[in-house]
C-alpha cells in the first residue's frame, strides 16, 4: 500500500481507527486538536459509527472515556498538555479503578509554549499516576504504538498515555497502515466493583495498581520502541527520550555515533538498559524533549553518583524544545550557522483577524474603562488574550481556561472594584459556567464579557457548545434576566456597547453582556454536530 | 538527492499549499519526506514557517540543522531574511519583493530589499504582480514555486502533475491557473 503523508496526529487518529476505537473524546487545544478533527471526517469512522463530537472540557471527555472502556469498547481521549491539568481528578482515579476496555489517553505537551501557557512534561504525571507511557519518536512509530497501546491496556486493564510534542503532531511524513481491526463488543469486566473507588475498594486497587508496576517495566525492558545501540566509545553513553533521539541521529548522518545509544520511547524506564549504559559508561547524556524528568531521577537529589549531563547541568538549555543543533553543541559539534538575521528584521506577533468581533469589543471596554484606572479586567485563553498586545493593551491577567470569572471574583472580594472580566463564548462553557454560579450564590459585583464569537476559534474553529444557549446557561445559573445584555459588536455600533457596560458596571451585582458576532473565519460553515 | 527547505511567510498567506505540491511530488517519486508545519495561535497573522525535508534515505529530524537549508523559500521579503541562520552558504534564497505589512515598525521595503540582495544566490520577483496579471492573485504561491523550481531537484513536470493531481478537484479553470502561473516563475528564474 502507498505510504500516506499525514501529520503525527493524524497518524494517531489513524491508527485507532484502525485499532478499533469506538470513540475519541476531546476539547480542542492546540497541538492536539487535529487528532479528533481528522476522526470527525474520516468515512472509515461514519462507517463504523465512531462517537467523535467534541467534550464541554477535558474533564467531562476523559470520564466519558473512561465510561466507554468501562462497557468493554476501546477508547482514545486526547488533550494538550494543561488539558490533563483539568482532567487529573479522573486521570489518576482511572489508573486505580483500572481499565476494561482499551484505553488511551493522548497527551500533547508544547515545549517552547508555542501556544501555550506552560510546557509541562505529561510523562511525570504518567509516572505520578503509576501508569505506563509511550513517547513516539516519528510519525510511523506513533501509527504503530497506538496498537500496542491499546493491547497493553487491555493486558494489563490500565490506562495507558502516549505523550507527544508539538513538533511530532504538527509534522508530516509518510505512514504505512496496517490492517484494521474490528471494534469490541460491549462486555462488562468480571468485577464491575472495581470501579467504585470507596475506601475500601480503593485500598485494595492501589495495591493492585503498585502490583502491576514489576510487569510493565518487564514491558519496558521487552519493548522493540526501547533500543540499546552499543558503541566502542564508552567514554558517553547517550540516553535519547522519544523525539530527541531523531535530533541526535541528525548529527550522525555521515558517520555512525562512537558512543552506546539507549532509545528511550516506552516508560517506565526500562531499568536493566539503564543499568547498563551507565555502567558501562564514564559519564551519561540524557535528552529529553521537555522536562529533565528522567535526568533527576538518574542524577539523584544529592549528585553523588552518576555523573550525569543534560538540562540540569547547562549541557542542554535548561527550558525550551530541543532541536539538532543544540542536540551538536551538547555532543561538542561545531556550530553549522549560517549567517546572522539582518537587525532591520522586527517581530511580527499574531495579531486579531481584520475585521474581529473581539476588536470592536476592545475598543468599547477600552473606552468605559479609561476613568476606572488600569488593572480591572481579567481575561481568558483565547484569540481576545491577544487583547494583552497593542494597541490593545486591555487586559491583566490570563490564567487558565475560565479563570477570568473566577479571578474577577477574587479581586471584587477583595474590594477591588469595578471587577470585569472577558472570557469567549467556548471558554466559558469549558470552565466559566461553575464560577459564574459561585459569583450568583454571594450577588458578587461583577461584570462578565462573554464574547461570542459563536466558535472555537483560537484552535480553527470547532463547534462552540454554547451556540445558541448562553443566555439560557447564564439565566439558568441565576442571572437576573434584565443582566444579561447582547449587543452586536460592529464600529456602527460602539456607542451602544459602551452604554450597556457602562450601566452594568454600575450594577452591584451580577451582570453579563455579550457582544455576538460570529468569527470571520467561520462565516458560512454550518453548525451541526458531525 | 537532498532538500531541505525552509518556507516563509506570514499566517494566512498559504505557504502550506507550496509544500503540498512538492510534497505530492516527492512522494510520486518515492522518496522520503517530513513538513513541520505551524498551527495554533501564530497562524493569525504573526510569522510562520515549515521545514520541508526531501531525500531518497530516511530523514532522522522534522527540523532543518541550521545552515543546512538548500532553499529559503518565502512569499514575504522580510520573512525570507528570518531565516538566514538555516540557509547553507552554497542555498538559494527565493522570495516576493512584495511586502506584507501588519506591523507599525516594518522597516523601508527597499532596504528589506537591499538585505535579500546580499545573499550570493537569490532570486526576488513581485509574484503578487505576476499571479494577478495572470487573472487571480492567489496563484502568487505558485508563481514563487516555478521560481524556485530550478533548485529543487524535482523534475518540472512532475511539479505540473502534482499541480493537475492536488488541485484537480477544483476543476480545469483553477488548475489551468496554477499550472500558468507556475510556468511564470519560472521563466523568470530561468532569466
Amino acid at each position: 500500500m502507498k505510504k500516506a503523508l499525514l501529520l503525527g496526529d493524524e497518524a494517531i487518529a489513524q491508527a485507532a481507527l484502525d485499532a478499533g476505537i469506538s470513540g475519541v473524546y476531546a476539547y480542542p487545544g492546540t497541538p492536539s486538536t487535529e487528532i479528533t478533527a481528522y476522526i470527525q471526517n474520516s468515512e472509515q469512522a461514519k462507517e463504523g459509527k465512531v462517537h467523535s463530537i467534541w467534550s464541554v472540557n477535558e474533564k467531562t471527555s476523559m470520564e466519558t472515556a473512561i465510561g466507554m472502556s468501562y462497557a468493554g469498547k476501546r477508547a482514545l481521549c486526547c488533550m494538550k498538555h494543561v488539558g490533563l491539568n483539568v482532567a487529573m481528578d479522573p486521570f489518576v482515579n482511572s489508573a486505580i479503578t483500572g481499565a476494561n476496555g482499551g484505553l488511551v489517553y493522548l497527551v500533547a505537551d508544547d515545549p517552547s509554549m508555542h501556544s501555550s501557557q506552560d510546557e509541562q512534561d505529561s510523562r511525570a504525571l504518567a509516572k505520578f499516576a503509576f501508569i505506563p507511557c509511550f513517547e513516539p519518536s516519528s510519525q510511523q512509530e506513533a501509527y504503530d504504538m497506538i496498537f500496542e497501546a491499546f493491547d497493553l491496556s487491555e493486558k494489563m486493564q490500565i490506562p495507558v498515555m502516549m505523550r507527544i510534542t508539538t513538533r511530532l503532531a504538527h509534522s508530516r511524513a509518510g505512514v504505512a497502515r496496517r490492517e484494521p481491526r474490528k471494534q469490541n463488543e460491549i462486555k462488562l469486566h468480571p468485577n464491575p466493583k472495581q470501579f467504585i473507588l470507596l475506601p475500601a475498594i480503593a485500598r485494595k486497587q492501589y495495591n493492585e495498581l503498585l502490583d502491576k508496576q514489576p510487569a510493565l517495566e518487564a514491558a519496558s525492558e521487552n519493548s522493540k520502541y526501547n533500543q540499546y545501540i552499543d558503541g566502542s566509545d564508552k567514554s558517553l553513553g547517550i540516553i535519547a527520550c522519544g523525539l530527541a533521539y531523531n535530533y541526535l541521529m541528525e548529527n550522525y548522518q555521515d558517520e555512525a555515533c562512537k558512543h552506546p545509544i539507549l532509545k528511550v520511547s516506552q516508560y517506565p524506564l526500562p531499568r536493566k538498559a539503564i543499568e547498563k549504559i551507565t555502567k558501562e559508561c564514564k559519564e551519561v547524556l540524557i535528552i529529553e524533549d521537555g522536562y529533565p524528568v528522567y535526568e533527576e531521577l538518574l542524577r539523584g537529589y544529592l549528585n553523588q553518583g552518576l555523573k550525569v549531563k543534560g538540562r540540569l547541568d547547562g549541557t542542554l538549555p535548561r527550558v525550551g524544545e530541543l532541536n539538532p543543533n543544540l542536540v551538536a553543541k551538547a555532543l561538542g559539534m561545531p556550530a553549522t550557522k549560517g549567517e546572522d538575521v539582518p537587525a532591520l528584521v522586527v517581530p511580527r506577533p499574531p495579531s486579531l483577524c481584520k475585521g474581529c468581533s473581539h476588536i470592536d469589543m476592545y475598543k468599547a471596554l477600552n473606552e468605559v474603562m479609561e476613568k476606572h484606572g488600569k488593572g480591572k479586567v481579567y481575561a481568558d485563553i483565547g484569540c481576545y488574550t491577544l487583547g494583552a498586545l497593542p494597541p490593545y493593551n486591555a487586559i491583566y491577567t490570563t490564567l487558565d481556561m475560565g479563570a477570568a470569572v473566577t479571578m474577577a471574583k477574587g479581586a471584587a472580594d477583595a474590594g477591588l472594584l469595578p471587577a470585569v472580566c472577558v472570557i469567549g463564548d467556548s471558554t466559558f462553557t469549558h470552565s466559566g459556567m461553575t464560577g459564574l454560579l459561585d459569583c450568583v450564590i454571594e450577588k458578587t459585583p461583577i461584570t462578565i464579557i462573554i464574547a461570542d464569537n459563536s466558535t472555537t476559534g483560537m484552535t480553527g474553529g470547532q463547534i462552540s457548545h454554547a451556540y445558541g444557549r448562553l443566555e439560557q446557561i447564564c439565566e439558568g445559573l441565576g442571572v437576573e434576566k434584565e443582566h444579561i445584555r447582547v449587543c452586536t459588536p460592529l464600529p456602527k455600533n460602539h456607542e451602544e456597547l459602551v452604554k450597556i457596560i457602562e450601566e452594568e458596571i454600575a450594577y452591584p451585582g451580577v451582570s453579563v453582556v455579550i457582544p455576538r458576532r460570529e468569527c470571520i473565519q467561520t462565516v458560512g460553515r454550518p453548525k451541526t454536530y458531525n | 538527492m537532498k532538500k531541505d527547505i525552509i518556507l516563509a511567510g506570514v499566517g494566512g498567506q498559504g505557504i502550506l499549499s507550496i509544500a503540498t505540491i512538492i510534497g505530492a511530488a516527492a512522494v510520486e517519486l518515492g522518496m522520503h519526506l517530513k513538513q513541520a508545519e505551524v498551527h495554533g495561535m501564530s497562524q493569525r497573522g504573526g510569522d510562520v514557517q515549515s521545514h520541508l525535508r526531501i531525500s531518497d534515505h530516511p530523514i532522522a529530524s522534522d527540523l532543518i540543522p541550521q545552515g543546512k537549508a538548500d532553499l529559503i523559500i518565502s512569499v514575504e521579503p522580510m520573512e525570507a531574511l528570518r531565516y538566514l541562520p538555516w540557509l547553507s552558504k552554497e542555498g538559494w534564497l527565493i522570495t516576493s519583493s512584495e511586502p506584507f505589512i501588519n506591523v507599525p515598525n516594518y522597516p523601508e521595503t527597499e532596504n528589506v530589499l537591499a538585505e535579500v540582495k546580499k545573499v550570493k544566490q537569490h532570486v526576488v520577483l513581485d509574484a503578487e504582480k505576476i499571479a494577478k496579471d495572470l487573472g487571480n492573485v492567489r496563484a502568487a504561491n505558485m508563481v514563487i514555486l516555478g521560481a524556485a523550481s530550478p533548485y529543487l531537484g524535482i523534475a518540472f513536470d512532475k511539479l505540473e502533475a502534482a499541480i493537475r493531481e492536488v488541485f484537480g478537484r477544483k476543476g480545469e479553470e483553477v488548475v489551468n491557473l496554477n499550472l500558468e502561473a507556475l510556468r511564470a516563475g519560472a521563466k523568470i528564474a530561468k532569466g
